[in-house]
């Protein structure tokens, strides 16, 4: 027996902050055979929290992360815990690291915290570290192996050699498009790392590996890209059940390749374009994806939202809860062996707002 | 002498008339080459705009939510929007997009950096049929 959460439940446990359609936050649940062993844990990511000047910080970006941590806190059934998906900051300082820990630390549970680009490259993660904790690292809970990376390093001449200052790094890997960016990539270090770590589990513990970047490849030139995807994979190919999360595109995507399910999760603080709307390139955004409605600017909160998995025999199934807009459900299905949106997957099922051009 | 005045400003009308034929149906490779530049110096303006904090007060700049321009849809402008209850330009989208989330105020709309603005998003678009008034 499951113990799925469900909207109104959840609503239960909100009502005492009218919330309406949506929340931008994650809830995730893991349903196993023995049902004691069941749990969920939430998701928020991506708040790009911004300095401006003295005290004064985006109030935008702030808004999101804090309605995120207050609707966490009503979650019911309680999460087991929370996964902070990165860039908690917008450009590494510690203003902003200190100002997003001091709207996280609200959250009345325990949380994982998994490192952004905009974390990293001012001092390469090192006042984070002092925070939130290491940059990558494993941990088992209720029979699930969880396994978080620092999937946004890059290569070290870019890193080290290329930029006269700390500042000029960190404004240079912050522009999404920027040219003078260089490719997302776990590395050989935490690639070697990883081997170990899982040669230590058993091939039908289930899997579940936290990222910023997609540890698969979709378009380079807005590192909706892992460098050394294609690796991690392999590492990944022999176990039963295995499922990446990530952040960074601030957008729905979801895909399947071999064993592995793809999910990525909600920003709080704004939602980006699919690729396939630069008109001047190629992209390859998985073609099982079908996007979310197209962001209304209007509503500086809309094109965020919340969503709750199970598990199923380890397989992702995701309720997305969008705000203005109306709820998605993606189910893993096992006569595909592919996640399909329930309402929506067929061409001619789709709405006009989910044409991204 | 009156007489010689006229011919002059005659023979000088004549040639004006004789030049500028010329002008207009004439241009070079170099000519080409000029204005292209002059458009691509506008477009690089508005590229540096698009990534700069100086047209808001809080430090947000445009290229944060919309990479490369994506998700502006020059091509479909002008438009009925909704938002809005009329039919707008891409330039009082821009300017919205500079009053709210950027926390800024309005270019004017035929000022330099408005024109670059739209140079930019334009150049990021270009290829893509007109599809005025599409939502």
């Amino acid at each position: 027996m499951s113990y799925p959460i469900n909207r109104r439940d959840f609503l239960k446990g909100a009502g005492a902050l009218a919330v309406t359609a949506s929340l931008p936050i994650s809830l995730v649940e893991m349903v196993f055979a023995d049902t004691a062993e069941n749990f969920t844990f939430a998701y928020i990511s991506d708040s790009h929290i911004q300095h401006i000047s003295g005290n004064k910080f985006v109030r935008n970006w702030d808004r999101g992360l804090i309605r995120a941590v207050a609707e966490a806190n009503l979650l019911t059934p309680k999460p087991d815990f929370v996964i902070y998906g990165g860039d908690l900051a917008q450009l590494g300082s510690k203003a902003e690291l200190n100002h997003g820990a001091e709207i996280m630390s609200a959250l009345r549970y325990k949380t994982h915290y998994v490192m952004g680009e905009h974390d990293y490259y001012l001092d390469m993660g090192a006042y984070w570290e002092q925070l939130f904790g290491p940059q990558y690292y494993s941990f088992d809970h209720k029979g699930v192996h969880f396994i978080v990376l620092n999937s946004i390093r890059t290569y070290d001449d870019w890193t080290y050699n290329r930029w006269p200052t700390a500042e000029q790094r960190m404004l240079e890997m912050a522009g999404l498009d920027n040219p003078n960016g260089s490719p997302f990539m776990v590395g050989e270090e935490q690639r070697k790392w990883l081997k170990s770590d899982l040669n230590k589990v058993n091939k039908k513990t289930p899997i579940v590996v936290l990222s910023h970047s997609p540890l698969q490849k979709i378009y380079k030139g807005w590192n909706f890209w892992t460098e050394d995807a294609e690796e991690l994979q392999d590492m990944l190919k022999p176990f039963d059940k295995v499922n990446v999360l990530y952040g960074h595109v601030h957008q729905i995507q979801y895909n399947q390749i071999g064993n592995i399910s793809f999910n990525s999760v909600m920003a709080t603080a704004w939602p980006w374009p699919y690729p396939q709307s630069y008109a001047q390139v190629e992209s390859h955004l998985p073609k099982l994806t079908v996007p979310i409605n197209r962001a209304d600017p209007f509503f500086e909160r809309d094109a965020t939202g919340w969503q709750f998995v199970n598990l199923n025999s380890g397989k992702v199934d995701m309720t997305f809860n969008l705000t203005n807009n109306s709820s998605r459900t993606v189910k893993f299905n096992p006569e595909t062996g592919q996640p399909e949106d329930t309402t929506y997957q067929g061409e001619d099922q789709r709405i006009a707002p989910q044409t991204h051009y | 002498m009156k007489k010689i005045q006229l011919s002059v400003v005659v023979l000088g009308l004549l040639l004006l008339g004789t030049i500028s034929m010329v002008n207009a149906d004439e241009f070079t490779q170099a000519d080409l080459k000029r204005w292209e530049g002059e458009y691509m110096s506008v477009v690089e303006k508005g590229r540096n705009l698009w990534g700069s904090a100086e047209l808001g007060t809080n430090g947000v700049a445009c290229g944060q939510c919309h990479p490369n321009a994506a998700n502006t849809h020059p091509e479909t402008y002008p438009k009925f929007q909704k938002q809005l209850g009329k039919v707008a330009e891409l330039r009082h989208m821009i300017n919205w997009c500079i009053r709210n989330p950027l926390e800024g105020k309005d270019l004017e709309t035929d000022s330099a950096e408005m024109i670059a603005l739209e140079a930019y998003i334009h150049w990021e678009r270009r290829g893509v049929a007109l599809a005025p008034g599409k939502h």
